[in-house]
């Protein structure tokens, strides 16, 4: 079915390649909604004409997925989108058309193309890893995270929909360490046990006695990563981008 | 990992020109921009934004919609006059918008001064600060912009180190409220004057001559308005004794600025593209300027004239361009009244074909409903969703003969039935309520056309075909507010109570119709129509109004949760003047009006007959059946000198 020197999948054979696209998000860019950023892609998409796929109906939309929305006015170095696309010359060539076609700050680091097996990035998603630089003056101690980490049970009050809800963070940090003065997570990010690394920042200072808002943290997301372990308890973490193949 | 390393390497070749700026400094600190609704409308750095080296600028341009992000990126004009000055290689022209509520209190209280979007850089340092006023009620914007900009209020407070303060677009026909306010007034189109008077400014930027002499200058230059060389005189009962310049060479008349050729001008086909969801989420092709129509109600529709078209092969080309550059999946043109553009056919045959394949939708405005439209409309959307708008504007016959609105219950009917068999069920219909000699019978005339054209719905569409669906008739009514430089700027505007009265009639009349089931009635609301009458035919003692209106903490009047009437009406009248005056009165048609200095293209006499023959209930033939010698062909442009 390929052509090497164009390859290309007939329309209307519904064979289309699944592209994986990772790219970086920061700057003031970080102030751009998720919904924003999505729309932002699909206009992208135009400009750079590249072949996407679009759905069926009477308002097609392109075919398109993101792997975990990020938070307004976190920077992250690792994001990744879905596409589908009925045709490309390569995936040099996607990303340097999608660059051009973008604006500073949103920056397209790589492409591939995803074998039939992999999961879309959405449903992909097992754990995110952040690294959280503070205001001056607001550095935690060492001593404070090792004596966070040794507790229990890390419980909090989130809002939900129907209310508040206490839950409970321990499970879901699996790694949380200093490094120099700023702090790297790994963090659930599946889609039932999602956790925002705000959280942990927040329960980590409410011990000390201290609140810390939003806006006195720099947060940036470092990677995504999907679980290819065998079992729960046997997690072995595989970055997003780690799947596929360039052409 | 090797995938990787090669694709670093590639970026860096690809993101040349996209990433030669390193990050740009904000104005506004992380966390103020993590307290506010919506950053994304302090942070610039759009697609198809324009940044410039400055060694290479002379001129720096602030160009401001008054008024919150997401309404001042959908005009189109300011697109177009941002694209101008960009081509200008020693001008930068930026954007500046209205700070949202929330960002207006933390500004003021952290004394940060108004930036614009593209550098960051405070407003106040630029050499022009240009403001487009496109409605009344955007006055007290104008302030917060000035006062978050830290540049005085009055023109005559301000320095020389401050920028010239412009103001240009439709209220700029009666600029005497905001005369106090601004430097200068631009009339008429920007596409035309502009470089003239950059090329002046900086020819007294060199020869140092001080702000004064620069805006005496610029006075002389067509076009312009500087407030500050007219004086007024009031006579006893209000009205204007006297409005003339007050040096031998600025001229008494104004003339407004106009593309005599519109392929003479360039067309932003690489308009800014916003992250946000703005109102106008789309790209917009202009297909020309003015219209042929002559109601008498509307100030476009004379103020912009003569008609000029877009050459049909340039929108083609800049069609296409739009689309590549900014990747919108919809394109809507743009024009008064698109059906009278002679060539819509061919243009609107080009785009379905071409969007077709893109995956673009076609949006029509102000297009007539007839056998064509509707078959354009059924290819380009969704007729289950969408729905059919008239504009009769008046409820009978008589009345739309006043107001010369073309528009027969005949052709109504056979459209909306023309609509109905295509497979629509919804109709809106907008109407006006307080137009000149309006009686009791025009008001129920709103409620029986409304119901004739559901009973059209029931006579077309059989039983079985409707699926157990009803039609749905919105009949939705404005209040009418004269407007300079129409036939009726002389017409006694109806007061609140007036407003009202007319409202619950139509409302009790539609109530009363047998297809009532079928039909809605939405109304607005009355105080600020009254207001805007009273800032739309003002003077300039308005300016102290306005100015203690907005020291006592309005802005946002155009958003209904931030309007506050009853502030207006006790400045009104602690400055000594009355609503009624600049409303209900009547005025005579040899008083001075306060825009009679400016020349719109239309005479003075081309309104007086106009506003005659409304009284008489006689109509106007539109510009292409029959000139009327309304003044404007002495432009030498568009539909009067088209071979007829």
């Amino acid at each position: 079915m390929w052509n090497q020197d164009n390859l290309y999948l007939e329309k209307g054979t519904y064979c289309v390649m699944r592209l994986r696209i990772k790219f970086r998000k920061y700057g003031s860019v970080c102030f751009i909604s998720h919904l924003d950023l999505m729309r932002f892609f699909q206009k992208a998409i135009r400009r750079a004409q590249i072949d996407v796929a679009y759905s069926e109906g009477f308002s097609p939309h392109q075919i398109m997925a993101f792997a975990a929305p990020l938070g307004v006015g976190l920077a992250s170095h690792g994001e990744y989108m879905d596409i589908e696309v009925h045709s490309v010359t390569s995936c040099k060539d996607v990303m340097e058309s999608l660059n051009r076609a973008s604006v500073p700050g949103i920056e397209i680091t790589s492409v591939k193309v995803l074998p039939d097996t992999a999961g879309n990035a959405m449903a992909s998603v097992a754990a995110a890893g952040y690294t959280v630089r503070f205001m001056e003056g607001y550095v935690p101690d060492e001593t404070v995270l090792t004596k966070f980490l040794a507790k229990e049970q890390i419980l909090i009050t989130k809002k939900t929909k129907k209310g508040m809800k206490e839950v409970n963070l321990k499970e879901g940090i699996f790694q949380l360490k200093m490094m120099g003065k700023e702090i790297y997570m790994l963090l659930d990010a599946s889609s039932s046990g999602n956790i925002k690394p705000i959280h942990v920042i927040e329960a980590l200072f409410s011990d000390i006695g201290e609140v810390l808002g939003e806006d006195a943290l720099f947060i940036t997301r470092e990677d995504i990563y999907t679980n290819v372990g065998s079992e729960m308890g046997n997690s072995q973490f595989i970055s997003l981008g780690e799947v596929g193949a360039g052409i | 990992m090797e995938i990787q390393e090669k694709s670093d390497s590639e970026l860096a070749s690809g993101l040349q020109d996209n990433f030669i700026e390193a990050e740009r400094k904000l104005a506004l600190s992380h966390k103020i921009l993590m307290r506010v609704e919506k950053p994304a409308r302090y942070i610039g750095g759009e697609v198809n934004a324009v940044m410039k080296d400055l060694s290479n600028v002379q001129v720096r341009f602030a160009m401001c919609f008054p008024d919150v992000y997401e309404i001042g990126m959908s005009h189109l004009g300011i697109q177009i006059l941002y694209d101008m000055f960009n081509s200008m290689e020693d001008v930068w022209c930026e954007r500046v918008y209205s700070p949202w509520v929330d960002l207006d209190a933390i500004m003021r209280e952290e004394k940060i001064p108004l930036f614009a979007l593209e550098s960051q850089e405070p407003v106040k340092n630029f050499d022009f600060l240009g403001i487009t006023i496109q409605y009344e009620m955007c006055y007290t914007n104008i302030l917060q912009i000035l006062d978050l900009a830290q540049i005085p209020l009055n023109a005559a407070e301000r320095g020389e180190n401050c920028p010239i303060v412009i103001g240009g677009g439709p209220c700029t026909y009666n600029p005497e409220p905001l005369a106090d306010f601004f430097d200068i007034f631009y009339m008429g189109e920007g596409e035309t004057r502009y470089r003239e008077l950059l090329d002046l400014y900086k020819e007294c930027k060199g020869q140092g001559v001080g702000r004064v002499e620069f805006l005496r200058r610029a006075a002389k230059l067509p076009g312009m308005y500087v407030p500050r060389f007219y004086d007024v005189t009031y006579k006893t009962d209000g009205t204007i004794e006297r409005f003339a310049p007050v040096e031998d060479e600025i001229p008494a008349t104004v003339c407004k600025e106009l593309v005599k050729d519109m392929g003479s001008v360039s067309y932003p086909v690489k308009p800014v593209v916003p992250f946000l969801k703005v109102t106008q989420d789309r790209a917009v092709l202009e297909i020309q300027r003015g219209c042929i129509r002559g109601c008498r109600f509307c100030q476009a529709g004379q103020v912009y004239r003569p008609v000029r078209e877009r050459d049909v092969e340039n929108l083609k080309t800049y069609a296409m361009e739009l689309l590549q550059n900014t990747g919108y999946e919809e394109i809507s043109l743009s024009s008064l009244s698109s059906s009278d553009y002679s060539k819509l056919p061919e243009l609107i045959d080009f785009l379905i074909k071409e969007c077709g394949e893109r995956h673009v939708n076609i949006s029509l405005p102000s297009l007539r409903i007839d056998a064509f439209s509707l078959d354009v409309m059924g290819k380009v959307q969704d007729v289950k969703k969408s729905s059919l708008t008239f504009a009769p504007e008046a409820g009978s016959q008589r009345l739309r003969n006043v107001i010369n609105k073309g528009l027969t219950e005949e052709i109504i009917l056979k459209g909306a039935a023309l609509a109905f068999e295509g497979g629509w069920t919804r109709v809106k219909l907008y109407f006006m309520l307080g137009l000149p000699t309006e009686t009791q019978d025009d008001i129920r005339g709103i409620a029986e056309l409304s119901n004739k054209i559901a009973a059209a719905y029931f006579e077309t569409v059989p039983k079985e075909k409707r699926g157990g669906n009803r039609c749905q008739i919105v009949a939705s009514t404005s209040f009418f507010v004269p407007k300079p430089f129409t036939p009726f700027q002389w017409a006694s505007q109806c007061t609140k109570e007036d407003f009202l009265d007319k409202a619950y009639q139509t409302r009790v009349a539609i109530s009363e119709q047998l297809n009532q089931k079928s039909m809605k009635y939405n109304w607005h609301e009355a105080d600020a129509s009254v207001l805007e009458g009273v800032l739309a035919r003002g003077d300039r003692r308005l300016g102290q109004v306005i100015r203690k209106v907005y020291e006592k903490g309005s802005i946002y009047d155009a958003w209904g949760e931030y309007f506050h009437n009853d502030r207006w009406l006790e400045t009104i009248e602690e400055c000594g003047l009355s609503v009624e005056f600049y409303t209900h009165r009547e005025r005579a048609l040899d008083e001075i009006l306060p825009w009679d200095f400016i020349d719109c293209g239309v005479t003075k006499e081309f309104l007086i007959r106009e506003w005659k023959k409304a009284l008489a209930e006689e109509t106007s033939e539109n510009c292409r059946q029959k000139c009327q010698g309304c003044g404007a062909a002495r432009f030498g442009g568009g539909v009067c000198v088209e071979s007829r």
